[in-house]
């Protein structure tokens, strides 16, 4: 640890753990942030940065571990304990009632009754001295996401907090407003205000924060001064160390195309949904493409278009074996040998209350043909299933179990066994190691390479670059709903697909873009 | 807490069938304290209600009789509850079962062919599926919820009944009482035995019973409904049409209690009155669930709801116990079985003491 030990932290946690089923999420994690510091909390989703900072707003409590405050242990046992001794927060997700003032809102947060008219002079006061305008007398609804935001933030200002924690607040935001929020950020710090900035995007961390702990998997890493790290090795840091040079298996795959994407576009139905714009790409038999990208840039509304979840408009926009496929539903498409590994395991690629045998007929009846005369063929299912489980290496006392009985990986395991075991012409993976243990991410990765030496076309999706750069050819890289050109793997380095997926290039995707279209 | 509640790995195939029991036990116990304060002796009316019904060989049938319309409604709705769909509304279908059922009769009161009866049931499963498939339409148009829109229905069917009784299709020789013309034979239920009520919707209810067990274990589309239950997101990732299992479930049920309907009112009834039912399509929802929505179990469960119906007769005219009793007893039956439902998927732990610093 560097910094002045003679100045006391603003905030210290020691140790801090906590565990949930099955998972744990915080492992012993220290962190010490100094008053009018910008610390980022830096890392993959999953990492356990979410646990930590909702211990340290006291939404959930440690299982073990400390936390100093100015120097005095302390318990905060909620988010108003929290709040009292100075700590506020802005949520990735706002809790506003749109059909309120900005004023009514903000008394809300707020312990007893308030006088309005003074309330609002100081909603004015501080939204204008902080460069955050706002118009106490608009109705929530009337917003845009980033007016939203700074309705939070100056809630939290007006509690003058010594410490403000923002999770994730540029997600939602453009460009030009994420440089206003900086300058505010930069402007409290000067005033003493220290800050814990969440986020996975490089570029941003670089730019604004002082510090930086790296957390991986609910593991403290280490804590560095961004500004003097590269992204290649915050990336590495937050990804893994072991990023080792890229090996391919057959360099340049010679199939045919199998799977052809062209100018697809969808809108977005959901609120924080990606509109995809114009992606374009193929896949080849024989090689394994690798969609690169921070979650939440358009990778679930781009599978579920290719597995026929969500249907798009243009008829000719997805091709499989030159055929359109755009209008076909999912088991249209499967009928032609699409198979698709959706990232939920549970409740998205098998049914949780269900056994593993039922699981391996719900995508697997019509390619295995397991309805005989309009009746389920048990004996057949049953047969399959078994084949599933012996031909991946499931480990589970028998078929005739649940699926959420699994573990994660093996659960993993059995699913991308049944998509292969039913011979497909095209594989879309959607992060197929994604909280898989070492050795069954092992065995996932070699099926999916030998199947793609078979011939069959494999699409994989994942944030996990290492897992991209062990076994794709070819990478592109997602980012707010656009996919960049494709690159051989040998053409690209670490530190562009970092910058790429943080979303800090995104002319470069857009040069790619034109350069395919 | 002392006691801690922990989610199990895999649901408790053993509490499947313990919970039911547990609730029925419970049951017991509550209203031996309910008894106690009406000033009844409570094992009284606990033979009351639960023995002397069955003393009879005219009673058992009686049993039968009575769990007829409610395992009819009931596997009708357990179909649409594994699926998610929030059918309330059996009362008002087989409401409009019975109204659709008896039109026939109604507007050809001399016809004497046997194919009068089959043709009734088929119009009765018919108007009960169309009343369900308002519900049905608004539910995959207008995202409109089913629990809301099946219950008011009831209302609407229940007035058209009254609305027809005591207009159009009331009885001319009937001295002016809200009734219709009593049916015919060959528009009435045949008698399985002979100085009993027993009729052939029994056997239909049973016939429903096993060909609703075979479709849920062994057809593809049992096997949609399941999976859009348990996982919308699975179904749609199998390929399976969401809109598709609301019709289907909705009309499945609609059909069932309308049969339930028809065998109503051309069985024990004989003739359309202004109320045909005592709740039998409310009644169904405890039973679909008392039977852990299987075909089997919804057997089992609807003859125990059909003996509270019974026993709340004789607690009536032996002890003077106002007839609000049944529905309590069924009301406390369902409480508890929901109640007991959360040890299938938890199990209660005695809190070790494990250090933790808040």
């Amino acid at each position: 640890m560097t910094g002045n030990s003679a100045e006391t932290p603003q905030l210290e946690l020691r140790g801090i753990t906590k565990a949930y089923p099955g998972c744990l999420a915080n492992d012993h994690i220290d962190l010490k942030i100094m008053p009018g510091e910008i610390h980022a909390l830096l890392g993959e989703n999953g990492a356990g940065k979410s646990t930590l900072v909702k211990t340290i707003y006291g939404v959930l409590q440690a299982d073990e571990g400390e936390i100093f405050w100015e120097g005095e242990c302390v318990k905060i046992s909620s988010p108003h304990a929290a709040r009292k001794i100075g700590i506020g927060m802005v949520f990735q997700h706002f809790s506003l009632f749109e059909a309120m003032t900005v004023t009514e809102n903000i008394a809300l947060g707020m312990p007893g009754r308030q006088d309005m008219k003074a309330l609002e002079k100081r909603i004015i006061e501080i939204s204008t001295s902080y460069g955050l305008p706002l118009e106490p007398h608009r109705q929530v609804h009337t917003l845009s996401v980033g007016e939203k935001q700074r309705i939070e933030i100056v809630r939290c200002l007006l509690q003058s907090p010594k410490l403000l924690i923002m999770d994730e607040p540029t997600s939602v935001l453009t460009p030009q407003e994420v440089d206003k929020m900086f300058e505010t950020l930069r402007r409290l710090s000067t005033e003493g205000v220290s800050i814990l900035y969440i986020s996975h995007k490089l570029d941003e961390i670089k730019a604004l924060c002082h510090k930086a702990t790296i957390l991986r998997g609910g593991k403290y890493i280490s804590e560095c001064d961004p500004t003097l790290e590269t992204a290649k090795s915050l990336a590495e840091m937050m990804i893994g160390t072991d990023l080792h040079a890229p090996k391919r298996q057959t360099e340049g795959a010679s199939g045919p195309v199998r799977l052809k994407v062209r100018n697809l576009s969808i809108d977005a139905d959901i609120e924080f949904g990606f509109n995809l714009t114009t992606i374009n790409f193929e896949v080849r038999g024989g090689e394994i493409f690798g969609i690169a990208g921070v979650a939440g840039n358009g990778q679930i509304e781009l599978l579920s278009a290719l597995s026929g979840e969500t249907i798009c408009r243009d008829a000719e926009a997805i091709q499989l074996d030159g055929k359109s496929i755009s209008q076909l539903g999912p088991n249209g498409r499967r009928n032609l040998g699409l198979a698709f590994v959706p990232e939920d395991r549970l409740g998205h690629g098998s049914v949780p209350e269900m056994t593993l045998a039922e699981n391996a007929f719900l995508s697997g009846f019509r390619r295995k043909n397991l309805l005989k005369g309009g009746f389920i063929d048990k004996g057949a299912t049953a047969i399959y299933a078994e084949d599933i489980v012996a031909k991946f290496d499931v480990r589970t006392p028998g078929i005739k179990h649940t699926a959420s009985s699994l573990s994660g990986g093996n659960l993993q395991k059995f699913i991308v066994g049944r998509e292969v075991l039913q011979q497909p012409n095209v594989i879309i993976v959607a992060h197929p190691t994604w909280g898989v243990d070492a050795g069954a991410a092992a065995d996932i990765h070699q099926t999916l390479i030998n199947l793609a030496e078979q011939g069959t076309a494999v699409l994989v999706v994942s944030q996990d670059l290492d897992e991209l750069f062990a076994i794709s050819s070819r990478i592109a890289v997602i980012a707010d709903g656009r996919l960049s050109v494709a690159r051989p793997l040998s053409e690209i380095t670490l530190e562009e697909i970092g910058l790429l997926m943080g979303g800090a290039n995104g002319t470069t995707a857009e040069g790619g873009q034109a350069h395919v279209a | 807490m002392l006691l801690k509640i922990e989610k199990r790995s895999e649901y408790s195939r053993a509490m499947v069938y313990v919970t039911p029991l547990l609730a029925l036990v419970l049951t017991m116990l509550s209203s031996i304290v309910l008894f106690h304060i009406l000033g009844v002796d409570p094992v009284d009316a606990l033979v009351n209600f639960f023995v002397a019904p069955l003393n009879s060989a005219y009673g058992r049938s009686e049993l039968f009789v009575k769990a007829t319309p409610l395992i009819l409604c009931a596997i009708g709705l357990s179909v649409g509850f594994r699926a998610n769909v929030w059918n309330i509304g059996a009362e008002g279908q087989l409401t409009i079962g019975a109204i659709t059922g008896s039109a026939l009769f109604i507007y050809f009161p001399d016809t004497d062919s046997i194919f009068l009866l089959p043709a009734m049931i088929i119009l009765g499963a018919v108007g009960g599926a169309a009343w369900a498939a308002i519900p049905a339409y608004f539910k995959t148009r207008f995202n409109a919820n089913e629990i809301l829109t099946s219950l008011m229905l009831v209302y609407v069917a229940l007035l058209l009944l009254s609305l027809l009784i005591h207009g159009p299709w009331r009885d001319p020789a009937g001295y002016n009482f809200p009734e219709s013309q009593t049916f015919s034979d060959s528009a009435t239920m045949p008698i399985l035995v002979s100085g009993t009520r027993l009729h052939f919707g029994t056997l239909l209810a049973l016939l429903a019973v096993l060909g609703t067990w075979i479709m849920m274990a062994r057809t593809l589309i049992g096997f949609q409904i399941k999976v859009i239950g348990a996982a919308p997101t699975a179904g749609g990732y199998a390929g399976f049409s969401q809109k598709k299992i609301v019709w289907f479930s909705l009309l499945f049920g609609g059909a069932m209690s309308g049969i339930a309907g028809i065998s109503e009112v051309s069985g024990p009834i004989g003739q359309l009155l202004p109320s045909i039912s005592p709740g039998y399509g409310f009644t169904a929802i405890i039973v679909a669930f008392l039977g852990r929505l299987h075909p089997v179990g919804i057997f089992f469960a609807g003859l125990l709801m059909a003996l509270t119906y019974l026993g709340g007769e004789t607690a009536q005219i032996n002890l003077g116990l106002p007839v609000a009793v049944t529905g309590v007893f069924q009301g406390m039956i369902l409480f508890y079985l929901l109640a007991c439902d959360v040890l299938v998927h938890y199990r209660f732990r005695l809190n070790t003491a494990r250090k933790a610093a808040l």
